[in-house]
Formats: structure tokens, sequence, C-alpha cells
């Protein structure tokens, strides 16, 4: 099962490289992966999404849990929640093509934030499953480059994750 | 307020925190450590002659004492010479704080000469590291360290100090706090009543009950409590490998050690049993065998640890428990005490019985050899322990003469036995010999190894000699890595590959003695006693005792390969 896990550690050298650490010692897998400071500046908040079964995401909290940077983590596929992954793509868009993507583009609430004669570049925020299926929709065929950001997320309601 | 550099406030700051030994190597990066050393008298510098000889000594100078062994090597390979004994008190959960000198902060990164990034080489083997910015938080940092080394599951801790943060010239103000609180680092409280209530029901009601404890419980000081509950209850106990000595293995409810060298009735009673407390233990592959499906099949597991991480990672527990091993025994004696439900006394007589038939099979009975003259290596282990009378500080390498060690010497203490269990380190023994003799200076420190594992680490018989430590060194010599050739003649039709070197051994005797130590060899059986006595009786020496075994021996019984903890080799031609 897909799990999105956010943690907040201690914004200092060497912590990211321990939760990296702890994933490839262990054989976790790390599927996307987002860190950057909170509004606390002594925090960061890393978030990322990985694989496995029940038992596996157990070990993978409970180990994250131990390292001594971490001050506190949540997986957010736990309750309601919402996720967000930002894409920048690159694609050809010559002649017709030029309609085409930007019908594709406007139809998946993306925005042209950059063009030439020959190539669109696409920003499009929303869940990992919405950035594939512009992708998919746009056609492998005309796409140049994509960046992705990595899962982002947050829980529903009033839970937070805080100190 | 005293005015310190970064180098005299590390070594005030370990003597506040209680530290008075130390154990290191000197090099470049160190040299201003190294100076605040010697202008001082409160620490104890140790010279070992190898960094890896100084984690081990540390190392076992922290599970003799209980308290955390400290170490202090330079730079480059300094450090890295630092980490199979780093990782070796990390596989272990030993408390361990070590200090490495560090290139310059402005060469980092530079491939300066003698630089490792020691933070990042070690990552996968401690529990935290440092790294020094400053040469005013060295107080902070050594405090944090060491609380963090000797907490919750204890582990080593890195601390890695460039060397113009020890400049001698920075001075600053030095105070060590008193206290500390880490909001990203919480040591586990005591143990949830309620579950610990649910774990005693399970136990009242059990009717093949079965006790499994392991370091943790000598880690976290809990043998005394361990016994008189295992004693309330009468239930049989077992110890791991690591957990020797948790309980006494001379009372009868001892059923021995378990796992892939346990003694029968421990590994049947395991199988057998319908309720499993299983504390400060890890269910390691070592116990379980190699496949968990088959592991103890009817018990309902109650597993106690203080590391949560530990709880239903290789077997489910059905009753887990996370705090200190004290806190939950101690909660569980009293529940136990005040239990309406009482132990099932008639079913407990029956288990009692069963187990009295697994013992018939007398699976550590040694067969002498047949000419009479060889030596069998359990006969030795033996000796020596009718020699010291089960009183000795029994360190070890790895290999053969280990689980002869283990099977074979009863310990009845927690922290007399010495070994690396979990990483296995060929190597460990002598030096962590030197730990336990400069931690108990008038205690009999044995270390039981072969003569494989004992040229890992020979060079400290110079440390022996120059802090004279009469430490007793039993070699149990097969002429042969004897735990590998034992399974090359178990699972590789006897093809030894690079197994064995009997033409090219050292003579142990001249060797012992260039370094000014004493050697005796012992070749046949019927001078076995009154030479170990001999050895014995040199109390102010170090001694090595070269002992000819039986080469052809192998350690059973011996769990079989993907079965379950029933299914056992007992000798060379019986199976269970």
């Amino acid at each position: 099962m897909r799990r999105i896990i956010s943690v907040l550690m201690e914004n200092e050298p060497g912590a990211l490289s321990r939760v990296v650490g702890l994933f490839s010692q262990r054989n976790y897998n790390i599927d996307s992966l987002t860190v950057a400071p909170t509004e606390d500046q002594s925090l960061s908040r890393l978030t990322l999404t990985t694989t496995g079964d029940e038992r596996r995401i157990e070990q993978i909290t409970k180990h994250l849990n131990k390292l001594v940077d971490v001050v506190k983590l949540v997986d957010l596929t736990e309750g309601a929640h919402i996720e967000r992954e930002l894409m920048l793509i690159k694609v050809k868009a010559a002649g017709a093509q030029r309609a085409e993507v930007t019908r594709t583009t406007e139809i998946f609430r993306g925005q042209v934030v950059d063009l030439t004669n020959s190539v669109f570049s696409i920003q499009l925020t929303g869940t990992s499953d919405k950035l594939d299926a512009f992708i998919t929709a746009l056609g492998e065929s005309i796409v140049l480059e994509v960046a992705r950001t990595g899962v982002s997320g947050i829980s529903r309601g009033e839970k937070v994750l805080t100190l | 307020m005293d005015q310190l550099s970064g180098g005299e406030a590390l070594i005030r700051a370990l003597h506040d925190e209680g530290v008075d030994i130390i154990f290191g190597y000197p090099g470049g990066a160190v040299l201003h450590i190294y100076d605040a050393i010697f202008n001082q008298d409160k620490i104890e510098h140790i010279l070992v002659r190898h960094e890896q000889a100084a984690t081990h000594a540390a190392d076992g100078y922290a599970r003799g004492t209980g308290k955390p062994g400290v170490v202090l090597v330079t730079s480059g390979p300094g450090a890295t010479n630092a980490i199979t004994g780093i990782a070796t008190a990390y596989m272990d959960s030993i408390p361990m704080v070590v200090i490495s000198g560090q290139v310059e902060s402005r060469l980092i990164g530079s491939d300066g000469f003698q630089e490792t990034d020691m933070v990042g080489v070690s990552r996968p083997v401690v529990k935290h590291s440092f790294m020094v910015q400053n040469a005013a938080d060295i107080p902070l940092i050594v405090k944090k360290a060491f609380h963090i080394a000797t907490t919750g599951r204890p582990g080593p801790v890195v601390i890695d100090i460039p060397k113009d943060v020890t400049d001698p010239k920075v001075k600053f103000d030095y105070a060590y706090p008193a206290d500390i609180k880490m909001r990203s680092y919480a040591v586990p409280a005591k143990g949830h009543s309620g579950q610990i209530k649910k774990a005693v029901d399970v136990l009242m009601a059990a009717k093949r009950p079965m006790i499994y404890a392991g370091g943790g419980v000598i880690q976290g000081e809990g043998a005394e409590l361990l016994t008189e509950l295992t004693r309330e209850l009468g239930f049989p106990i077992t110890n791991t490998l690591m957990g020797l000595g948790a309980y006494p293995a001379s009372d009868k409810q001892f059923v021995g050690m378990l796992g892939m060298h346990g003694t029968y009735e421990a590994n049947m009673s395991m199988h057998y049993c319908d309720a499993l407390l299983a504390i400060g233990v890890r269910f390691d592959d070592r116990v379980t065998n190699s496949d968990v499906t088959k592991f103890c099949p009817d018990a309902t597991i109650l597993h106690v640890d203080i590391d949560p991480a530990s709880i239903s990672k290789t077997v489910s527990a059905d009753v887990p428990i996370v705090g200190s091993v004290i806190s939950v025994l101690e909660e569980m004696l009293a529940q136990v005490k005040a239990s309406k439900q009482k132990v099932d006394e008639k079913s407990l007589k029956v288990w009692w019985d069963q187990i009295a038939q697994w013992r018939e099979k007398d699976s550590l009975g040694v067969t002498p050899s047949e000419d009479g003259i060889t030596i069998k290596p359990q006969e030795v282990i033996q000796a020596v322990y009718a020699i010291t009378k089960g009183d000795a500080y029994v360190s070890s390498d790895v290999g053969q003469h280990q689980m002869f060690a283990a099977q074979y010497y009863g310990f009845d203490k927690p922290r007399r036995w010495i070994n690396s269990g979990g990483l296995g380190t060929m190597g460990f023994g002598f030096p962590a010999a030197m730990g336990i003799q400069f931690a108990f200076p008038d205690a009999i420190s044995v270390c039981v190894t072969g003569e494989g594992s004992f040229q890992m680490n020979l060079q400290e018989l110079a440390t022996c000699m120059q802090y004279q430590l009469p430490i007793k060194i039993i070699c149990l010599n097969n002429r042969a890595l004897g735990m590998v050739k034992q399974w090359q003649d178990m699972q590789y039709g006897g093809r030894h590959s690079h197994s064995t070197y009997a033409e090219s051994l050292p003579d142990f005797i001249k060797l012992a003695e260039s370094y000014g130590h004493v050697g005796i060899r012992i070749e046949n059986k019927s001078e076995l006693n009154a030479k170990l006595e001999e050895a014995f009786a040199l109390k102010d020496r170090l001694v090595f005792v070269d002992v000819l075994v039986d080469p052809e021996e192998h350690v059973y019984p011996m769990a079989i390969k993907g079965g379950a903890m029933k299914d056992m080799i007992l000798s060379k031609s019986e199976r269970t």
C-alpha cells in the first residue's frame, strides 16, 4: 500500500542523510521525497511516499521515530488528508498541437508558464495520479522534460502536525 | 568560570560526566586533545596498539561495568579502524562514546590528508552522531552524547571534532550543563499497566509456559528482578547468547542457552510452549532458526522491550510491552503476587516432567577422546570453569570456541560473559578482556579464543605488557577456522576452502614471550588441569595458554537450517 509520511525534524546538517540512509540500510523504498524548513526555522518538514504492507510501514515509522533528529511524524494516509505535487513539464507544441496542448492544460487546470515557437512549459499541481493522467493525456511522444517535486501533504480538518 | 580551549573542555566535560578511563590512539587531528590529556591527571588514557582494539576494550569495559565506554581516535584511518568496534557495540546495544578527530574545518570536503567523512561512514552503525562546529558547543554535545548513548536502548555515539575546534589558543567560558532535555529524544517511560495485566493473565493461564530472556535484561540491570519473577512463577527459563548470566545457569529452572547451538531441552521447550514471555530479546535469526513461520507454533507471545522497533520486527507479539525492563518486571512481579488466579501447578508439573525427559538426552554431554590423549575443546572450558570456580569474567572471540564457552561455562551472574553476539566480530575477545581487567583489576579476566580470532588483534599483547594486565588467554587451538570448517564439513562435502593454515601458524609460546608474557602449551589431556592451574596461579602475569584441541570436533546441538526450533542435529550421527 502507498503511504505518505510527514516528518518534523531538527533543521540540522546530517538530518536528511539519516532519514535517507535509514531507508537504504533497511531496504525500504522511497518513491518520492520533499523537504524544506517550516515556519519554525529550527524545524524541517520532510514528506515521503513509500509502499509496503502494514508490518513494513509500522517498522518504517518506528525506525523513523527512533532517529534522534526526528521530532514527530504522521502517516497522513491513516486519515483524511490533502496531497499535492507540483510538476513542471516541457512539451513539443507547434502548429495544430498548440491548441490541443492548451486545451488539455485548461482541462487539468494547469498553466502555460513559458513558451517558444515550438515548446510550451506548463505548470500543474495536484495528486500524483492527476499528474500521471496529464502526462498520459498529452501523449508521451510530445513530452520533452518532466520535473516533479514529489508529494507534500497535510491532514484535513483540525488535526495538525506540530510540536 | 574557567576559560578553556576546546581540547581542554572536552577532557573536562568527560570528567564532569564521570569518565575516568578512555581508550585511544593519537594522531594529527587529535594532538591538541592529547596535549590536554597530558596536562591533567583525572582521566586515565590507555594507549592501545590499534584503534579497533580501543573500541573493543571500551566495549568490554562497558559490558562489564554498565558504564559507557569512551574511545578517542584520530581522523581518517584512525576513525575507520574504529568502525568495526562501533558496529560491534551497535549490534549488541552497548553504550559507547567515540570521539574522532577531523581535519580542520576549512579543509573538510577537500580530500585533506587523513580526511574521512566519519559522520557519514559511521552513520549506519551509530545511535547518533555529532559534528562539532564551535568549541563552545563541546560541553552540551558531550552531555547529549552520553545521554543518548546510555538511555533507552543503549548504543554508540560518535563525536567528530575538527582540529581547529580544539585549538589551545581559542578559549571560552566553560560550564557543564547539569541537565539535558531534547525535544526529539524521549526515553520510553514505564511499561503500560494494562498490557502487563494482559501478560500476567496469559502467564497464569498457561499450561506450558516459557521465559526467554536476553541481553536487554543485563543492559537494563534487570537480572535480579528477572530471577525473582522466574522463581515466583516456577517457570522454565532460557537465556540467549547475549543474555547468559541474566538468570543463574546453576539454577534448576534454567534449561540452558537456546538457539542455533542451544541445548536440546531449551529449544524443545521453546517449540512446545504455549505462552512465551520474551524479555529484552529481539527474536534474532540465530534463535528463531531461518523460517519464523515455524517458530513457537502454539505460543501466545508476550514481548517486553525498551525499543518499540524490536517488537513485532520478525515475530509478531500478541502482547507487546514497551518499557524499561526494570519498570516492567517490577510491576509484573507485583501483579503476579497480587493475582487472584494462581499458576496452574498441575499443568506446570506435567510440563516440568516433559522437560526432565528432554534433559535426559544430555545434549551437552562430552565424549572423551578414544586415545585418552587428545583434548576435547569442551573439556578445556569445563576445566577453566572448575579452576575459576565459575566466577571469572569470560570474554570470547567468535567461532567454535565462543559457542563452547557459552555452553560449558555456566554463568551465574550478569556482566560476566563478554562476547560479540550480534556482529560476530573475530578479534573482539582479547581487547574486551583488557577493558574488563581495567574495570576490575583484581578479578580474573579470561579470554577464550581460537588461534584464528586471536591473530586478528594480537598486537594488544604490547598494551597488556605496558599496563601489566594479567589476562589469562585460553586459546582452543584446532589449527583451523573451526566454525567455517564445521560448516564446510556439514554442507560443502568436507571441502575446506581456505579454512586451514596449520603449516603457517606462529609459535604462540614464543610470541607471548617476545612481548614479555608467559606462554604455556598443553597437548596432552593428562596435563590439562595441572597446566591450567599453573597458568591461573600466575596472578600477576598475562599467560597465553595454547591448548591443542581435537580439530575434528563440531559444536552440537545445531539447528537444522529451514527447520523449527525443535529440529536439531545432536551429534555427527544423530538428529531430532
